[in-house]
């Protein structure tokens, strides 16, 4: 069955819009749009790293990933710079140095465009696996952390104050990030990830009134938007991970209809 | 645990700098079991950072903060709440604990505001808002509760009901009650211990005591130390939250 190219893209991208959907809540709920963008610029370094030291792909963009998140961190507490300033830097220097390494690995034949917008339809039947055992264990931990991240999202202080440790549930959630990053790097690629992240959980909170609806709806516009994505680029021979990104976005605009529609019952 | 197992959290000369200056120093304080203590003085005194050294959330204090239970609820001063979250009443009642349908109407009912439970928090007025944050606090039946300004932006009615709801939960969970009201009538008439600040514990007992405490008269006038002898009476009916008289059971 995974023998088709097709079919393994399918199972991977639905793992994909598995993981991003509740993740990409998150995101959209604690701002954290700029942050993901930021720990994605990170994994070309992650991969060239990986390269040249003949390390596993995804396990190195992982680390080089929760690296940069506790650099931000560091930096945060040392300096007066704002954090759009400090993540804007931290982007795009390593993306700078990841480029330059590949300079260095010209002996490798490397893909960079691969890298940067994905390539779902070149996954391996390895890949597979690493998506869904992955995934799986960032969905339960995500489970097993929800209640202080949510809290903490909604009120820090009573999140802190009723004892739930919002600290812990901050930096595991950085941890998911980064995981989430590594393993959907080759599907969707550095540059698009973020999009995938935001762009079903901000359809999905057009329709939704409370928060697990939201999460609900996030995860069936990112399937939407993989089906929509791959069947179109199959049809149109158009690169699959721009086009599912595209699908997300009609998604979005489509959603913008229920909105306008409540607002008028509103009135 | 405390030898005295009716102590919920202790300060001792605790405090908190920042930049070099104190913000608020040298508090003692015990809140125990069954018994509402308040913090009264004027804005800047310190007030709500005593409160948040209490419970933990500045932890770069000094002295020494002892807290003897995990179950709190806290009603903080100001609340700023993304409204971009799509958040019901009741939602937000189950954020720090598992709640079960019964529970939550309940708690809400209490603060009268059980109709509003699938209503949008953000659709929420300013008085609505604050009778939704009590009850959250109070639905997980805490044993210490920290009240900051609990009944900011209700109406005048609904303050009284609701102070009286906060003196028969104290008796009705056993639960240590902080709390800080700009209320001298309340305090007077239904606290167990005031401890005046201003910077520091300017004084600190009894509300009859501290009514008659020269810094007490000399921060809050010598009217303030009148209200006592106008609330010293008895409430003999009760309203309801549109002001008519509650029939007795």
């Amino acid at each position: 069955m995974f023998d088709d190219f097709f079919i393994r893209a399918l199972v991977a991208g639905i793992g994909v819009a598995f993981i991003t959907g509740p993740l990409g809540c998150f995101v959209v709920w604690r701002r954290l749009s700029y942050f993901g963008d930021t720990l994605a610029h990170s994994a070309l370094l992650g991969v060239t790293i990986a390269l040249s030291l003949e390390f596993n792909i995804a396990l190195s963009v992982f680390i080089t990933a929760s690296v940069i998140a506790l650099f931000l961190i560091q930096l945060q507490k040392k300096t007066n710079l704002p954090g759009d300033a400090l993540l804007g830097l931290l982007a795009h220097s390593s993306l700078g140095i990841g480029l330059v390494a590949i300079g260095f690995l010209s002996f490798i034949r490397f893909d960079v465009m691969g890298l940067l917008f994905g390539d779902i339809l070149a996954v391996t039947t390895n890949d597979l696996l690493v998506i869904w055992i992955g995934g799986i264990l960032i969905l339960l931990t995500l489970r097993f952390i929800w209640k202080p991240l949510f809290a903490s999202t909604v009120n820090y202080e009573l999140a802190e104050a009723e004892g739930l440790n919002p600290d812990i549930a901050k930096a595991i959630f950085t941890l998911l990030m980064a995981a989430v990053i590594a393993l959907s790097i080759k599907m969707i690629g550095l540059l698009l990830i973020t999009g995938m992240l935001i762009i079903p959980a901000a359809f999905a909170r057009n329709l939704s009134d409370t928060p697990k609806k939201m999460v609900l709806f996030s995860i069936i516009g990112g399937l939407l938007s993989v089906f929509l994505g791959l069947f179109s680029s199959l049809k149109l021979n158009t690169p699959s991970g721009p086009s599912i990104i595209t699908a997300a976005l009609i998604l979005f605009v489509i959603s913008l209809f229920k909105i306008k529609q409540t607002i008028k019952l509103k009135n | 645990m405390s030898l005295d197992k009716n102590t919920l959290v202790r300060l001792k000369d605790a405090g908190i700098k920042q930049e070099e200056k104190w913000l608020v120093k040298g508090v003692s304080l015990e809140v125990n079991r069954g018994k509402i203590i308040t913090l009264i003085g004027p804005n800047g005194s310190g007030k709500s950072t005593t409160a948040k050294i209490a419970l933990g959330i500045y932890k770069n204090y000094e002295g020494s903060v002892e807290k003897f239970t995990n179950k709190i609820g806290y009603v903080p001063q100001k609340i700023s709440i993304d409204w971009t979250l799509p958040l019901r009443v009741t939602d937000f009642m189950v954020l720090t604990e598992n709640l079960s349908a019964d529970e939550i109407e309940e708690a809400l009912s209490l603060t009268g505001v059980n109709h509003l439970v699938n209503k949008n928090l953000g659709n929420l007025s300013g008085g609505e808002f604050q009778r939704v944050l009590l009850a959250r606090a109070i639905s997980k039946k805490p044993d210490l509760l920290v009240l900051d300004e609990p009944v900011q932006g209700v109406d005048f009615t609904g303050e009284i009901a609701l102070y009286e709801l906060i003196k028969k939960i104290s008796e009705k969970l056993n639960c240590g009650i902080l709390l800080i009201s700009h209320d001298l009538h309340m305090v007077m008439s239904a606290t167990d211990h005031v401890v005046c600040l201003n910077g520091h514990v300017c004084c600190s007992g009894s509300p009859i005591d501290v009514a008659k405490d020269k810094e007490y008269k000399a921060l809050f006038g010598d009217q303030a130390s009148q209200t006592l002898s106008i609330y010293e009476h008895k409430h003999d009916h009760e309203h309801t939250d549109d002001g008519k008289i509650r029939q007795k059971n």
